[in-house]
């Protein structure tokens, strides 16, 4: 199999343990598996990208423009913002719920979110979630890494079975939250079997 | 076993493979998580520390690596600069046991002061050096690096680049570490004792010693090509070599060559690769290192060949490659088509994510004391390096320069020297302090400097990660060893004025730098509260009705828990760690909770 699957957010939402599932997932399958996180300055507010790269012929540490088979996205800008390495005929998983820059409060922009999935829902092929709303519902926030990885699990594009992910990420969670994690996994998969496919 | 790790991690787990028996460093991105990786696995018998800098490791270091054992020594790019008076040294002298000075480059760079080159000090020093392409290969290559440093007795440098670092593989993990065993230190004053005899003679030993290591290097295992025989070819080195190869998988016909070894240049490997090629272009990252001596070799054996690279301006001196712009670059050189890029120029305008102190950082406190205590004044404000270099930015904007760790204290004193009316002010870390600021303080107090130095102490290393430092009494070891008193260390230097106080009481922190600012001499105020990053707080603060949105927490203190909701200052509580700084700044009571619990 190859695979390229790009997640992108912010700083704190959570991104990094979707990656880890993902990998662990596509190599207990018998993959060859890469992946390559920002780390350093990025923090708390700052933009995060994780790029997971499946299969033996992937040289780069980082996905080639135009390659990703699937985007992971936390937030509508970050989406946006890392839009060129997506396949022409690629997938991109976007929580509709948007993170102002952390500097807003001093240099307002007004920014909401709503010109990005415009603008996505324009150009690009997207199973949009609300994620603020399905974390609620959840009862948690903490949950958003989950929930997406279930939606891009759900769509099929992921190439790695329901099962296996389910067994990584109860390796990976804390026993106190396993089931919620489960159950925010099987909603976001359910989203998307459902909305997988259309555009 | 398969363990998925770091290319960090990849490095620590070859250099326990290789039985190393002591490893030292210094944090620094994008080298630190070496150190902590080998502090994870198990390493029964392996010295390891956080040295308090990186002269100091590798001078640890060496003295063990005459005693026979194997030495690994870890840090940034810039940590060479302040280890290459040992090393410059260490290369005339030798070492009995391995000994690898992992020097982390960064190209962008990302998170780095400069865009050094690492192979150019190994140039410099006329030591060898390795540089990995992928974590896999630097799992592999460390291991090498130690067997030729035992070979030729000589200091090695391994020194990978931040993608490699940071890119994440599986590596097979043997299950045990075995020490080397080592047969102790041998005194030998003719070996040992650098002298301008022994220099001279090691010198010439030296040289003709890397021409030999240079004929090794030409048959070693990493340095390899693929693909044609074609009359135009590709020299790749480090990460740069993995985005061609990402390329040129569609051209299986173009010789894609890898140098794995930039110093010493294994030449006769590379004359072999150039038979029938007529034209070469050159993939590095950082300085045109192996492009010259690609250079080099052709001058040397009259070959007709056309060298491209960033000394023709085909490839950029500045900034990293990446898969595109080596695909770019490759296509060009090809001749062939370019797929179609991806089209930006309709996409909307994208909010800026810039890095900012967290909210509840102390250093926010501590630079906002100072500006109000100092806002009628004419002002120096000397920063430094770590989380507190971000106290530059809008509105705190208290830091007027930033030159190398250690440098605020002293250029403060520059300052002062040239201009007695302007107050001069010193920010400096706790981690950094200890690593290059002490030396300064001497300075000041010997010299006669008019500088109130402000020593951040947020007790961690927190810019690179959190590590431990001296004022923080653990060391790698898991021992505790007792802090080290900053105030004592100041009051044993000598200075008159050394007062502690809690940045978030600011009415007293503002008296405090006014009653420094006051007094001549060398002055030290201690800005001390923990790190929030590690200290988690439960305390909040919230907005009561008294707030007439006159935006003044927001204007001065930038803290990015306060945010607006439609129109009106609300603190984001998700955010928000109770400092009570905004609290001491509203004019109309209306900020609460936090400290009164
Ligand atoms: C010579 C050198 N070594 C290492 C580094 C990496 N580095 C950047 S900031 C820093 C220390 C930060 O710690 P501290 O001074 O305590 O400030 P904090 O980040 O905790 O505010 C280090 C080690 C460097 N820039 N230069």
């Amino acid at each position: 199999m190859n695979k390229d699957v790009l997640i992108c957010g912010v700083g704190g939402q959570g991104t990094v343990l979707a990656s880890r599932i993902i990998a662990a997932s596509a190599m207990s399958e018998g993959n060859t598996v890469h992946s390559a996180e920002t780390i350093g300055m990025a923090q708390r507010g700052g933009p995060v990208t994780s790029h997971v790269r499946i299969g033996d012929e992937a040289y780069s540490p980082m996905i080639p423009s135009g390659k990703a088979d699937l985007i992971i996205g936390f937030e509508p800008a970050e989406v946006v913002r890392n839009i060129g390495y997506l396949s022409a005929d690629g997938l991109a998983v976007v929580n509709t719920s948007a993170v102002k820059p952390v500097t807003e409060s001093l240099a307002e922009t007004g920014y909401d979110g709503s010109s990005m999935i415009e603008y996505l829902k324009d150009n690009v092929n997207c199973i949009f979630v609300d994620g603020e709303a399905e974390c609620t519902k959840l009862g948690s926030a903490k949950f958003l890494n989950i929930l997406l990885l279930g939606i891009a699990a759900g769509s099929g594009r992921l190439g790695t079975s329901k099962d296996t992910i389910i067994s990584e990420i109860e390796k990976r969670v804390p026993p106190k939250f396993k089931d919620k994690n489960i159950q925010a996994f099987l909603s976001g998969f359910e989203i998307g079997e459902n909305k997988g496919e259309s555009k | 076993m398969k363990e998925y790790v770091m290319g960090n991690g990849a490095i620590a787990l070859g250099a326990l493979k290789a039985g190393v028996n002591i490893a030292c460093g210094y944090p620094g991105t994008p080298s630190s998580e070496i150190i902590e990786t080998l502090a994870k696995y198990p390493h029964e018998g392996l010295h390891l520390e956080w040295s308090v800098n990186e002269k100091a490791a590798l001078e640890v270091a060496a003295a063990a690596a005459y005693s026979g054992a194997r030495a690994l020594v870890t840090m940034k790019q810039v940590g060479l600069n302040v280890a290459s008076d040992p090393l410059m040294s260490l290369a005339y002298v030798g070492v009995e046991g391995g000994l690898v000075v992992v020097s982390a480059d960064d190209p962008g760079p990302i998170s780095s002061q400069t865009e050094q080159d690492t192979r150019r000090f190994a140039d410099f020093a006329r030591i060898p050096v390795f540089d990995p392409s992928s974590p896999e290969e630097a799992f592999e290559m460390i291991q090498d690096a130690f067997d030729y440093s035992e070979k030729y007795k000589t200091p090695v440098i391994f020194r990978p680049t931040t993608r490699v670092d940071h890119g994440y593989a599986s590596i097979e993990v043997g299950d045990k570490y075995i020490p080397k065993d080592y047969e102790g230190f041998k005194k030998d004053s003719g070996r040992f004792v650098i002298f301008p005899r022994l220099s001279y003679k090691n010198h010439g030993m030296i040289e003709d010693r890397n021409i030999q290591i240079g004929n090794d290097f030409s048959d070693y295992r990493f340095n390899t090509s693929e693909g044609g025989p074609s009359k135009k070819a590709v020299m790749a080195s480090g990460v740069s070599y993995m985005y061609a190869k990402e390329t040129l998988k569609d051209h299986p016909q173009i010789k894609l060559i890898k140098i794995a070894t930039a110093y010493p240049f294994p030449e006769s490997f590379m004359l072999k690769q150039l038979e029938g090629v007529e034209e070469i272009l050159c993939l590095e990252e950082l300085s045109p290192y192996i492009e010259e001596q690609l250079l080099k070799l052709a001058g040397k054996h009259h070959l007709t060949l056309k060298v491209d690279g960033k000394l023709t301006g085909h490839v950029p001196h500045m900034g990293e490659n990446s898969a595109d712009s080596v695909a770019k670059i490759l296509k060009a050189y090809l001749e062939t088509d370019l797929e179609a890029e991806y089209s930006k120029k309709d996409i909307p305008t994208l909010p800026v994510r810039p890095p900012v102190l967290c909210a509840g950082c102390p250093h926010r406190a501590s630079f906002y004391a100072v500006k109000k205590a100092m806002e009628k004044e004419k002002t120096y404000y000397c920063g430094d390096i770590g989380c507190y270099t971000l106290g530059n930015a809008m509105p705190l904007d208290m830091v007027d320069t930033c030159l190398c760790m250690g440098a605020g204290v002293t250029m403060a004193q520059g300052f002062s020297h040239v201009d007695s009316d302007g107050k001069a002010f010193a920010f400096i870390g706790d981690s950094t302090f200890f690593a290059s600021g002490i030396n300064g303080v001497v300075n000041a107090v010997i010299n006669e400097a008019d500088i109130t130095i402000c020593i951040l102490d947020n007790s961690t290393t927190a810019m690179t990660g959190h590590q431990p430092h001296p004022g923080t009494g653990i060391n790698m070891m898991g021992h505790d060893v007792g802090k080290i008193s900053i105030t004592n260390i100041l009051n044993g230097i000598g200075l008159k004025k050394v007062i502690t106080v809690d940045p978030f009481e600011l009415d007293k922190a503002i008296e405090t730098v006014k009653e420094c600012a006051q007094t001549k001499g060398v002055k030290a105020i201690i800005f001390k509260s923990p790190c929030i990053a590690i200290e988690k707080s439960s305390k909040k603060c919230t907005i009561n009705d008294s707030c007439v949105n006159c935006k003044k927490c927001i204007r001065e203190t930038g803290c990015p828990a306060l945010i607006l909701t439609d129109g009106k200052v609300t603190i984001d509580q998700s955010l928000c760690t109770g400092c009570g700084l905004c609290k001491q700044v509203c004019p109309m009571n209306a900020i609460g909770g936090a400290t009164d619990e």
